[in-house]
């Protein structure tokens, strides 16, 4: 088969990615390690093309099993299990960012040869397995016209959707298959320019709020600072009036939120910041404390200084938090979800991400679901591969992982916006 | 009568003014559509230069987008200027090159290190300084050159 890699990074000059190497430095956990910052006249880049899973499936540990429960999907993104068992698949893309550079117009058709070019749904998609045999026999549109959804949440007999543009609310009663019409609009949302388009969203523990991730207008403040009020934050939303208020800031794009069983703390993942090196700067998850600021723009990892964002904040440096967890630099962690002992002993504490994969690095890193285990409601110990064979043998790639969810009854439900399938993982 | 510049055909005049003493020396101008061509260059450079200053000194994002797209322009149209050169030089005999050599080496240098510029303008927000304000200026600097060396014009068989 044709190795169909884009490998910009060979250009002599590109000097950036020289000798970086497969391992890199150890980027997983509360402390990795941060090399210098570096860039050469070219970002480095690797886009794995679309390849197709054929006969292949994705790659799961012993005693699990994997199942295409859905295909010929529009670019699905983030699922919500119903009470009854059905999924709900939200379908779309957004954004609408004006190029504003020539670079703009240049780095947007590359990174698109790695992408679908299915168009999105901007849809709601029911699937339902009735008889409970595994096989999802029906698949229907709950809702359309939509814009662009991806955050899901079920709150008091009602599903929200978070838009790209607003946060919608639809009337449900269980085992319902269809919309009884047209939402209703809780509130807007970011959306001018929306680089980082998705609004990931989960429900507090007791259904009064939902929080909303709204990721930041550009990589590094390229877009002004003005273009980013209001964004690289997760809003707290009062589910009764729609009010709204900031409830962390500083991180980059929040792609996915989940509340933690027992406790109700907030946890989110976070894509950090590109084109300061194949091991800058580590995507990570991290609880989210009330009122924390993360970093972005003025720092990463805590104090490390990002002097491209000008100008420079000393005071929100010092006040930045370091997350709980490194997940790997460029990995394009876009999904979260607790984990429930149904999902077997070595995978009942802890959380699975879903990893999207890289641009920005000749070597691909991401292009699979992880878990990282939990002690103690804290994150510990090395993350474990839970679904992998994303990327092929000559670096294509067979599908990309997006929103994770956990079916109550044992099994994880993946989405994969590049083959436009729903995965699902079942212990044997 | 006009002493120092007369019309001889299409052909430019220049003479020193010395009474008594008059050395004619052919100098031809460039191709309307060179002229046109490298009339690009030197004010599209000079325009992100001083849109790099702005961002200097303001940090307002919209002066980098500027710098991006004036020197975007001026490797456009000045690779076509320097393309023009090149060709020249390959019509012309090796006694009548000096001064079209000299010429089309400001420009290649100018292109050459504005592309770099480019590359360097590519860069986010402030990871374009200050390296690109320098470059910005070096290339204006050799815009300048080049086009006082080209408008200048060159001997009559030296450049077309």
């Amino acid at each position: 088969m044709m190795r169909a890699l884009v490998l910009l990074g060979a250009l002599a000059l590109a000097l950036p990615g020289c000798g970086e190497g497969d391992g890199g430095p150890q980027q997983h956990g509360a402390n990795p390690d941060l090399p210098q910052p570096q860039r050469g006249l070219l970002p480095s880049m690797t886009i794995p093309r679309p390849a197709g899973w054929g006969d292949a499936r994705p790659v799961v540990p012993q005693g699990y099993k994997i199942e295409a429960i859905a295909t010929d999907m529009r670019i699905p993104r983030q699922t919500l299990v119903l009470p009854n068992g059905d999924i709900l698949v939200a379908e779309g893309t957004g954004g609408s960012a004006p190029p504003l550079r020539p670079k703009d117009i240049i780095a947007g058709y590359i990174k698109s040869l790695g992408k679908s070019d299915v168009k999105g749904g901007n849809r709601l998609t029911l699937l339902r397995d009735a008889d409970g045999d595994g096989t999802y026999e029906t698949k229907v549109t709950f809702a359309d016209n939509l814009n662009a959804p991806y955050g899901l949440a079920l709150v008091d007999g009602a599903i929200y959707v978070a838009n790209q543009d607003a946060l919608v609310r639809f009337d449900y009663r269980d085992g319902q298959a269809e919309a009884s019409g047209p939402p209703t609009t809780l509130t807007a949302l970011p959306s001018a320019i929306n680089h980082h388009w998705t609004k990931a969203m989960t429900a507090s523990a007791d259904g009064r709020f939902l929080y909303v991730g709204i990721g930041s207008n550009s990589n590094i403040t390229e877009r002004g600072m003005e273009a980013e009020v209001d964004r690289a934050m997760v809003w707290q939303i009062d589910v009764k009036t729609g009010a709204h208020k900031p409830y962390a800031s500083g991180l980059r794009n929040p792609t996915a939120l989940a509340i933690q069983p027992g406790s109700g703390q907030l946890w989110a993942v976070v894509n950090e910041r590109d084109e300061i090196g194949p091991n800058l700067v580590p995507d990570y998850l991290t609880s989210v404390q009330e009122g924390g600021f993360y970093g972005w723009p003025y720092s990463y990892w805590g104090q490390n200084v990002d002097p491209r964002a000008q100008p420079q904040d000393p005071e929100q440096v010092a006040a930045a938090i370091r997350p709980d967890y490194a997940l790997g630099s460029h990995v394009a962690a876009l999904g979260v979800a607790f984990s429930q002992p149904e999902m077997g002993p070595e995978f009942a504490d802890g959380v699975f991400v879903g990893e999207h994969g890289s641009w920005n690095r000749n070597e691909p890193v991401g292009y699979k679901v992880i878990f990282v285990p939990f002690r103690d409601g804290k994150p510990a110990g090395d993350p474990i591969d839970f679904a992998t064979g994303f990327l092929n043998e000559d670096g294509d790639a067979r599908g990309r992982p997006v929103g994770v969810t956990v079916d109550p009854r044992g099994a994880l439900i993946v989405a994969d916006d590049l083959s436009n399938t729903i995965w699902r993982v079942t212990v044997e | 009568m006009p002493r120092d510049r007369l019309k001889t055909g299409g052909d430019a005049v220049a003479a020193i003014s010395d009474p008594g003493f008059v050395r004619p020396v052919l100098l031809r101008p460039i191709h309307p559509l060179h002229a046109i061509l490298l009339a690009f260059p030197l004010p599209l450079f000079l325009g992100a230069l001083l849109s790099d200053l702005a961002y200097w000194s303001s940090f307002h994002i919209q002066w980098a987008n500027f710098a991006s797209w004036l020197i975007a322009g001026g490797l456009l149209v000045g690779g076509f200027a320097l393309l023009w050169s090149l060709v020249d030089l390959f019509r012309l005999g090796p006694a009548r090159r000096g001064r079209p050599i000299v010429y089309f080496v400001l420009l290649l240098l100018m292109w050459v290190i504005g592309f770099v510029n480019a590359l360097v303008h590519a860069k986010d927000a402030w990871a374009t300084m200050p390296e690109g304000l320098v470059l910005s200026a070096i290339v204006t600097l050799l815009a300048l050159l080049a086009s006082w060396i080209g408008y200048s014009g060159f001997r009559r068989g030296e450049v077309a």
